[in-house]
């Protein structure tokens, strides 16, 4: 097998790409899928200031590592989610990897912040953990870059991420969510812009990127994960592109080029006013947000939300935890 | 060759050497749902791995829906 750039020896072969490639040109076809997303979907300048949300796993390192490499300026986020025997080792990989390459990372913990943690969490609010999980990790990934003057929140989701919800979208005819399935989504009452710059770059060419690159990263799968209805979306798509290469980006990306107009409206409709929250004094159309309504059924206490300075060329207040080299 | 592969966490030995497209074969997973990494590099699909190799096989795929 040899790699189709430089004719040497290749280590991993793409066949939706029907390529193959050699450490440095692998790295360099990474580099170059992320620039292509960065600027098909106009996600961001080279001015801005970017956070990204770490959990410690392949996608979201790899991004941030990509992010760096690319000359941009990205700070990261890791949420300590208090799930055992995974939020501790998760949390060292992240820190692990911002102390190694002398990066910033910002890091909130659930339990020591709100007194909650998302196992007991969505027990007491009665949510599959998933979906408390997701209602507090978007609501501290908008606080975090709210109060320290972040223009945009970038997220590891790769193809396989976004290929797999469009799949779930489409089976339930969620007209309101796939209005919404785009990787960017616009910054809205002071909250930050929301990309997903890996949507050109499936699972097994980020973990492969981890390992040509000498990144360390949590192995192990959240134990909360286990049996949902992604990975089921997500082992069906294989099963396809297994036989035919090329199905699942097809599917996703042209999905946002020719698909996703046709539901552009069912997205307007939805569009409801929003207001401040009672209690955080962040956005929502309620009087209490759903995140602070989590924080209190899960016996917890809410934190205010301080708005920072403002964004773009501004200097940080740090608030949270640092992990400096 | 000794073969270490996760979720849930098993050694698998073999006497012989052979390429990974058949040790893949031999395990039934599918290669566009694993790496093969042998002495922290990665390997391709049509390499030889020696009867002496310890060897990786990494699932890619993670199942976070949020
Ligand atoms: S699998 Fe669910 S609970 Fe676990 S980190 Fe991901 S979203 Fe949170
Ligand atoms: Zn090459
Ligand atoms: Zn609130």
């Amino acid at each position: 097998m040899k790699c189709r750039v430089c004719r040497g020896p290749a280590v991993i072969d793409l066949k939706r790409h029907n390529a193959n490639f050699c450490p440095e040109h692998f790295i360099r076809f990474c580099n170059q899928q992320v620039e292509k997303a960065i600027g098909e979907y106009d996600m961001f300048a080279k001015d801005d200031r970017l956070l990204v949300a770490v959990s410690g796993g392949k996608d979201s390192l790899a991004v941030w590592a990509i992010l760096v490499e690319l000359g941009y300026q990205a700070d990261g986020l890791y949420i300590g989610l208090g799930i055992e025997n995974y939020s501790d080792v998760s949390g060292q990989y992240a820190k692990e990897f911002a102390e190694a390459r002398g990066l910033h990372l910002h890091i909130v913990d659930l339990v020591d912040e709100y007194g909650y943690d998302v196992p007991n969490g969505a027990k007491a609010a009665k949510r599959v953990p998933c979906s408390a999980c997701g209602l507090s990790k978007r609501h501290i990934f908008d606080r975090v870059a709210l109060e320290n003057g972040y223009d945009v929140l970038v997220t590891g989701h790769n193809l396989d991420d976004e290929a797999a919800v469009l799949f779930g979208n489409v089976l339930h005819w969620q007209a309101e969510y796939l209005a919404r399935q785009h990787p960017v989504l616009p910054e809205r009452d002071g909250m930050p812009r929301k990309v997903k710059p890996l949507v050109r770059l499936d699972e097994r060419e980020m973990a492969a990127y981890c390992v040509v690159s000498g990144i360390d990263y949590m192995l192990d799968e959240c134990p909360m994960s286990a049996g949902n209805s992604h990975l089921r979306y997500k082992d069906a798509l294989n099963l396809v592109e297994q036989a035919s290469p090329g199905t699942k980006q097809a599917f996703f990306h042209k999905f946002l080029s020719q698909g996703a107009p046709f539901f552009a409206e069912a997205g307007d409709e939805k569009r409801a006013e929003l207001g401040t929250c009672a209690t955080c004094g962040g956005p929502t159309p309620n009087d209490v947000c759903a995140f602070c309504r989590l924080v209190e059924r899960a016996g917890g206490q809410p934190v205010k939300l301080t708005r920072g300075p403002s964004r773009s060329g501004s200097t940080p207040t740090q608030q949270t935890v640092t992990a400096e080299p | 060759m000794i073969v270490e592969l996760r979720n849930p966490t098993r050694t698998v030995e073999f006497d012989e050497a052979m390429s990974v497209a058949k040790l893949l074969n031999r395990l039934q997973v599918d290669r566009g749902a694993v790496l093969v990494i042998c002495d922290g590099t990665l390997v391709p699909y049509d390499a030889k791995l020696p009867a002496d190799a310890v060897v990786e096989i990494r699932s890619v795929i993670s199942g976070g829906a949020a």
